[in-house]
């Protein structure tokens, strides 16, 4: 469904003059410096995968996200999407897709909700019968029916969040970008957001591809990630496979019984907190079995509650870009 | 006065940013300003009487006009400060050390010598190389010269000591548009931006003597031009004086009048 | 086309939320044209005439091109304020949607405030017109519509060469204004009366003689040689357009290929 190959990307960036000699020298010449943004990108996605797109901030993940909406022309590489060259056919192939930057609305500000959705369906020329089906179920799973008659500029940032989603999807688009779609939102529209996400793709099979900084988005939806740090893709796979690979510490909680006698840890742990009734430790599960550590600490200690949590993918992340150097 | 000072030099600072912008500007007046002046020759061809003021006083007044457009436009403003009357943050304000209407009229100041500062000689210089008669010539005497000096400066605090009621009046309407519009549209006219005040019909000239705005242009323009002899510049010098101090005096009443009510209000 | 009604309706209701501010700027768009046509008047008062031109005629060239001005800064605001798109990147936006980059830029924004302007100068035609003893012929009445249409295909025009600039810097852009407010100003009065590189400028580069200088001679008579050139003046000036567009999509292309 989506295909790209060998994808690369550079900008031209003027150089920036201090002082007022360079200032007035640069109104007749200037000098550019060459970025690479993307250096051959190569991945294809199937109908109906959510993907999340990460990586720090400049790695490149806006300019993949441009190129395959038919924003950007690329320098070098194919990208077939639905068939379609996204900068070859622009008018032809958006109509295909919807586009959610987090950080722009596409709403009319001073108007109703409402007639926003009327104004996309004349520009997507959505038939009537078409359009009245859709945003009734947009409507209803959204929980739109109290602000869609109320001007945006009245609502909060989440209930104008999930109406951006519903407007990019009037048009019943295959595919969906999202550009960090739950920034700056609270917890609770946060999940209201990822709910729909999952249930549009569940029901209508709407193949996603989501960019953002915010891990959860990443855990509750998607079940592969593509990784990008400078311009390159340094992972593609599952989440749990990445997980597996550089997720392997895991916290021990161990709550017992009064216990003054020093107490012998598990090879290679690393304590966290240690009081005279818990003890907090982490492990490499690749040196040390989780089950090993707890039955040595069993033979010590009386055990009263044990928890193991596995390392927040948060974590792991930051670790990846620290290996990666990016 | 050093706060003031250095309001001005951050204004310089900030106005030197926008270069490209400025030399745009110096484009657009120029042409303007041969537009005006090729308009006015055209009439000036087959005019059947001797005007009240010959075409070379007059180009004169048009390219003093173009150079000192920011000492002389109402229109030029600060919507910082309207903001400011409008959404009632006023109050922060009002905890400065500084009186209110020195701190402002200062701001104000300073915003329109940095861009004029920009602006003008540009203009002032490449109007003086144009051919014949289109140049921009030196003033006659040394006097003149003095004397347009202390006329545009002079014309400068007192345009700013009017527009102080721009902003005053906001504090009652509470919406800049209809200030500005009611300012920028009198002013304009009676400063003789449009047309110059000797031009202007007798009973027109009448109203505009009166008013304060023709004062801040038409004077010190035509200073320079000679057209208003030394003596006669002299006498309007001390009117600009007399009008500055009964205007600012009536300002800073009036602001502190409306203040008061703000205070009342809570605002 | 349908869809840029649609866009003009969802504005209109944008602007009928600010009612008071409305019409507060549409009596300013009012008053500022009427200053300056006092002072036109108050020349011709003291003059009697501007180069064998009288004072109906050239209020008649004020009143097209002040029309053609407030038409096009009212329908293709969209491309006067086309650098605030480009800065909060929302022309972006514009590509992702499967319609012409033209339309959604034209429909983008609009100014209604410049109804002010518009019936000022329809005041000062209908003024004009009374006072002119012209014969009217149905061809002189479609030169008169053409001259209108003319000049707002030149202003929007030069208004789509300032936001193809954009493109590249949005610094500088008040050069743009030289040819719209300053031919707005300029064009005011019959061409003949300035000197000749200005005339030839403003004829055969960026044609606001063809609006009405031309076309004019015609309607009131003085025409040299034969009518049917003056008359189609303003139909060729329109064509300044299609340049314009040409330009534009090239604008268009570029930022395509920088993304900047």
């Amino acid at each position: 469904m989506i295909h790209l190959e060998g994808i690369s990307k550079s900008y031209k960036i003027a150089k920036r003059q201090t002082g007022l000699r360079q200032a007035a020298k640069a109104l007749f010449y200037r000098e550019y410096t060459t970025i690479a943004a993307l250096k051959d990108i190569s991945f294809s996605i199937n109908q109906g995968e959510i993907v999340g797109y990460i990586g720090p901030n400049g790695a490149g993940k806006s300019t993949t996200i441009k190129i395959m909406s038919g924003i950007l022309v690329p320098d070098t590489g194919k990208c077939t999407i639905m068939g379609c060259t996204p900068w070859k056919e622009r008018t032809s192939y958006v109509k295909n897709i919807g586009v959610v930057f987090g950080q722009r609305s596409q709403l009319w500000w001073d108007v109703p909700v409402m007639d926003s959705f009327e104004l996309l369906k004349d520009i997507y020329k959505v038939p009537q019968q078409e359009y009245q089906t859709t945003i009734k179920l947009l409507i209803e799973t959204l929980e739109l029916q109290e602000i869609v008659n109320s001007p945006v500029r009245q609502l909060s940032l989440g209930q104008r969040m999930r109406c951006e989603i519903a407007a990019s999807l009037i048009h019943s688009p295959q595919i969906l970008f999202l550009d960090e779609p739950t920034i700056g939102l609270d917890a609770v529209s946060k999940i209201a957001v990822r709910k729909f996400i999952k249930t549009i793709n569940k029901e209508k099979g709407v193949t996603v591809i989501l960019t953002t900084h915010d891990m959860n988005d990443i855990e509750a939806l998607a079940e592969r990630v593509i990784l990008i740090g400078k311009g390159n893709v340094l992972y593609d796979g599952h989440l749990e496979e990445l997980r597996k690979r550089f997720g392997t510490r895991k916290t021990i909680t161990a709550d017992y019984s009064q216990n003054t006698s020093p107490i012998k840890m598990p090879a290679g742990a690393e304590i966290l907190s240690y009081t005279q009734e818990r003890l907090s430790i982490s492990i490499d599960t690749n040196h040390t079995k989780t089950s090993d550590a707890i039955t040595q600490l069993s033979q010590q200690v009386e055990l009263t509650d044990v928890t193991i949590e596995t390392q927040p993918i948060e974590d792991i992340i930051v670790k990846l870009y620290k290996e990666y150097q990016i | 006065m050093k706060v003031y000072l250095s309001v001005l030099k951050l204004r310089l600072s900030m106005g030197m940013q926008y270069r490209t912008a400025a030399l745009a500007g110096v484009a657009t007046q120029f042409f303007w300003g041969f537009i005006m002046i090729m308009v006015f020759e055209a009439f000036y061809e087959h005019a059947s009487s001797t005007p009240p003021i010959s075409l070379k006083e007059l180009i004169q007044y048009i390219w003093l006009q173009q150079a000192f457009l920011v000492f002389v436009m109402m229109w030029f403003r600060d919507n910082e400060l309207f903001d400011l009357i409008t959404s009632g943050n006023i109050s922060y304000e009002l905890c400065r050390p500084n009186g209110l209407y020195g701190f402002w009229y200062a701001k104000l100041l300073a915003q329109r010598l940095s861009s004029a500062i920009l602006r003008c000689f540009p203009i002032l210089i490449i109007a003086y190389f144009l051919p014949d008669p289109y140049n921009l010539e030196l003033p006659h005497s040394n006097t003149a010269f003095l004397l347009f000096v202390s006329a545009l400066l002079l014309g400068l605090l007192l345009l700013v000591s009017i527009s102080m009621f721009l902003y005053i009046s906001v504090f009652v309407t509470l919406s800049p548009m209809g200030s500005l519009l009611v300012f920028g549209v009198l002013s304009e006219f009676f400063a003789g931006l449009i047309i110059p005040v000797p031009l202007m019909p007798d009973w027109l000239q009448q109203i505009a003597n009166v008013l304060p705005f023709r004062w801040t242009a038409d004077f010190p323009f035509r200073v320079y031009s000679g057209h208003i002899p030394e003596h006669e510049a002299a006498i309007g010098i001390l009117v600009q004086l007399s009008y500055l101090i009964v205007l600012i005096w009536l300002g800073r009443k009036a602001l502190n009048g409306v203040l008061k009510k703000v205070v009342v209000q809570g605002g | 086309m349908s869809v840029y009604f649609k866009y003009l309706l969802i504005h209109f209701k944008s602007q009928m939320q600010y009612r008071t501010s409305f019409w507060l700027l549409s009596l300013g768009q009012f008053f500022i044209p009427f200053s300056v046509f006092a002072g036109l008047y108050f020349l011709f008062e003291r003059f009697g005439q501007i180069k064998g031109w009288g004072f109906f005629e050239v209020a008649l060239c004020f009143a097209v091109i002040h029309m053609a001005f407030s038409i096009s800064e009212c329908f293709a605001r969209g491309f006067d304020s086309f650098s605030d798109l480009i800065i909060k990147g929302d022309f972006d936006r514009v590509l992702v949607r499967p319609r012409s980059t033209f339309v959604q830029v034209l429909g983008s924004k609009f100014e209604f405030t410049r109804a002010g302007r518009l019936l000022q100068s329809v005041m000062v035609l209908i003024w004009a017109l009374s006072s002119l003893p012209i014969e009217w012929t149905i061809t002189k009445i479609a030169t008169l519509v053409l001259m209108m249409t003319s000049g707002v295909f030149i202003f929007t025009g030069i208004y789509m060469l300032a936001a193809t600039m954009c493109f590249w810097t949005v610094q500088g852009l008040e050069v743009a204004n030289i040819f719209t407010d300053g031919g707005r100003e300029m064009a005011q009065y019959p061409l003949n009366i300035y000197h000749k590189w200005v005339a030839r400028f403003f004829t055969y580069v960026i044609p606001f003689g063809t609006v009405n200088y031309l076309p004019l001679q015609y309607i009131l008579g003085k025409t040299q040689g034969s009518d049917l050139m003056y008359m189609v003046t303003p139909a060729l000036g329109s064509l300044f357009i299609l340049p314009c567009f040409f330009v534009w999509q090239f604008g268009v292309r570029h930022y395509r290929s920088t993304g900047s």
